[in-house]
């Protein structure tokens, strides 16, 4: 068969890989993982640790406005955060990143469609299609393809805040329940209005029993991000499955067979490594979170010899 | 008053331009000849050698865009993107939710393939991938059906004997049935060609795609692509 005439747009960052068809073993595969291919397949990584670093602050924020909501005094705002935890964690994720994005894309289209086209008369809903003015286009049809995947990378990670964020609210809930009265108590003794024990003495004090929880929270949210290709981005799952399947040598200089066990294996290293990484960190932090506690934990730390002396600086 | 008419007229055509501006592509990236991703990580095929040339004939700045078979026709509708160019056959059922250009390849052959011959494949395990013009036509035929998202998983299927057989496009299967040990089984006739898919109230651009079209059918230029791309068919 004809080979199909290709560009070769591919830099070539090893001289020799400019005919694949003759080299074997380590040179083919040097050259073979770093074709274009592969190396959106390298930043893709990027994507997912860059949108697990936004998240996971921006999420924590979302849970510590919903917890303190959900058990203000004020009835409008307890309910609106007892609503936000229940309603978001009874619904299924995937259901919840299909209908919410859509609906948050047109929501957004729509408002920008009724301050810059007021006089638009077409309708909106047009049988099955959702169209807006051309200037109200979120983002601007031509405006270049990172900006698209800059917005859709937005929406992922603000669609990860709010879901992740009602867990973590209905954990720092518990967490700041959890505190013991005798502490609130002895700083009402002290004469600290409500406000001034809630943020002095629960806030800091209720960290360390919400960690377990939080740190589920975080485990899953790492699992949880091929959740990203329902929103267009390309993420380490998808390029694993494109990359991976078999190639005939008419469309690619680097024909393969069914290879995707191996990158999925590839993926689970990454997941694996990443995870015990999380592990140790978070042990960490439990450690520097029980100092001084009255938790076990803490009392343990009291009395082991060399850390006594710390505790009473 | 006349500025005024002027004004609005200018603000008109200038919505037009901004309208005819770019035209977002959208296209699955994993079927090819049709269209798949390179080497170098671009759209490449047959469909992206066409829209390329179809947008140079209708003036239009195009960009290309992959996205899931499975939500390719709801992005479509929400405005992600302006057209389907994803080896889309042109149905009846499909027509209910967009408009389509007419056909840029003949009616073509659909083929079941499995790893030997003498497979019946009306009472067999046949994959094909979810929501083609295959998977409708496999529910059919009696045969038990699995779908799969991905044209690759098919292939995948049959050959780790998942499924006995496989069925798509011939275009798609023929250079993978050459490269293995898989063998055709036989051919049938679906869908009415492949179109580009526009929303339904998108008349004006469908109609720069169709004399585009029309233009590359008259002056043979389509053939030559098809016979490039080796697409069974021609006009």
């Amino acid at each position: 068969m004809r080979a199909i005439p290709r560009q070769k747009t591919r830099p070539a960052i090893f001289s020799y890989c400019s005919d694949p068809a003759i080299l074997e073993g380590f040179q083919w595969l040097s050259c073979y993982l770093t074709t274009g291919k592969h190396m959106g397949f390298y930043l893709s990584f990027g994507t997912v640790l860059l949108l697990l670093a936004i998240t996971a602050p921006l999420a924590l924020a979302f849970g510590f406005f919903g917890a303190s909501a959900a058990r203000s005094r004020i009835a409008p705002l307890a309910i609106f955060g007892k609503g936000y935890i229940a309603i978001v964690r009874g619904v299924p994720d995937i259901a919840f990143f299909l209908f919410f994005v859509i609906a948050l894309d047109q929501g957004i289209e729509w408002l920008r469609h009724k301050v810059k086209c007021s006089d638009w008369d077409e309708p909106i809903r047009q049988g099955n299609d959702f169209v807006v003015c051309q200037i109200a286009k979120m983002p601007l049809n031509d405006s270049p393809q990172w900006v698209h995947e800059a917005y859709g990378f937005s929406l992922a990670v603000l669609t990860f805040a709010i879901v992740f964020g009602a867990f973590a609210a209905n954990v720092l809930f518990g967490a700041m329940r959890a505190v013991p009265r005798a502490q609130i108590e002895t700083a009402e003794a002290y004469g600290m209005s409500p406000r001034q024990s809630f943020w002095r003495v629960l806030v800091p004090q209720m960290w360390v029993y919400a960690l377990p929880g939080l740190s589920n929270l975080w485990m899953v949210l790492i699992k949880a991000t091929p959740l990203l290709f329902l929103l267009g981005v390309e993420d380490i799952v998808y390029w694993a499955r494109e990359l991976g399947g078999s190639k005939t040598e008419r469309f690619t200089d680097f024909p393969h067979g069914d290879w995707r066990m191996w990158y999925f294996l590839a993926l689970l290293i990454f997941y694996l490594a990443f995870t015990k990484v999380s592990e140790l960190v978070l042990t960490r932090i439990s450690r520097r979170l029980s100092k001084g506690q009255a938790t076990l934990a803490g009392e343990a730390q009291r009395k082991e010899p060399g850390t006594a002396a710390e505790a009473t600086t | 008053m006349k500025s005024l008419l002027l004004g609005s007229a200018a603000l008109a055509l200038s919505a037009t331009f901004a309208l005819a501006d770019t035209v977002r592509l959208g296209t699955e990236g994993a079927y090819p000849p049709y269209n798949f991703i390179n080497d170098a990580g671009e759209v490449d095929g047959f469909e992206r050698e066409l829209g390329d040339e179809l947008c140079k004939r209708a003036e239009l700045t195009c960009e290309w865009v992959t996205n899931d078979w499975d939500s390719i026709i709801p992005n479509l509708l929400s405005g992600n993107y302006d057209a389907i160019i994803a080896g889309m056959s042109i149905t009846d059922e499909r027509k209910e939710v967009v408009a389509f250009t007419e056909g840029y390849t003949q009616p073509s052959p659909s083929a079941y393939a499995a790893l030997s011959e003498g497979v019946d494949v009306t009472s067999s395990v046949v994959a094909a991938q979810a929501g083609t013009i295959q998977a409708a036509h496999v529910a059919e035929s009696g045969a038990t059906l699995v779908e799969f998202p991905t044209p690759d998983e098919t292939i995948a299927a049959v050959n780790s004997g998942e499924t006995d057989v496989v069925m798509a496009d011939k275009d798609f299967l023929a250079p993978i049935v050459e490269s293995s040990d898989l063998v055709f089984l036989g051919d049938v006739y679906l869908g009415g060609g492949i179109g580009m898919a526009f929303r339904q109230s998108d008349d004006e651009m469908r109609g720069k795609f169709n004399a585009a079209i029309a233009s590359m059918k008259e002056d043979g230029s389509l053939n030559d692509m098809l016979e490039k791309w080796e697409i069974e068919g021609q006009f």
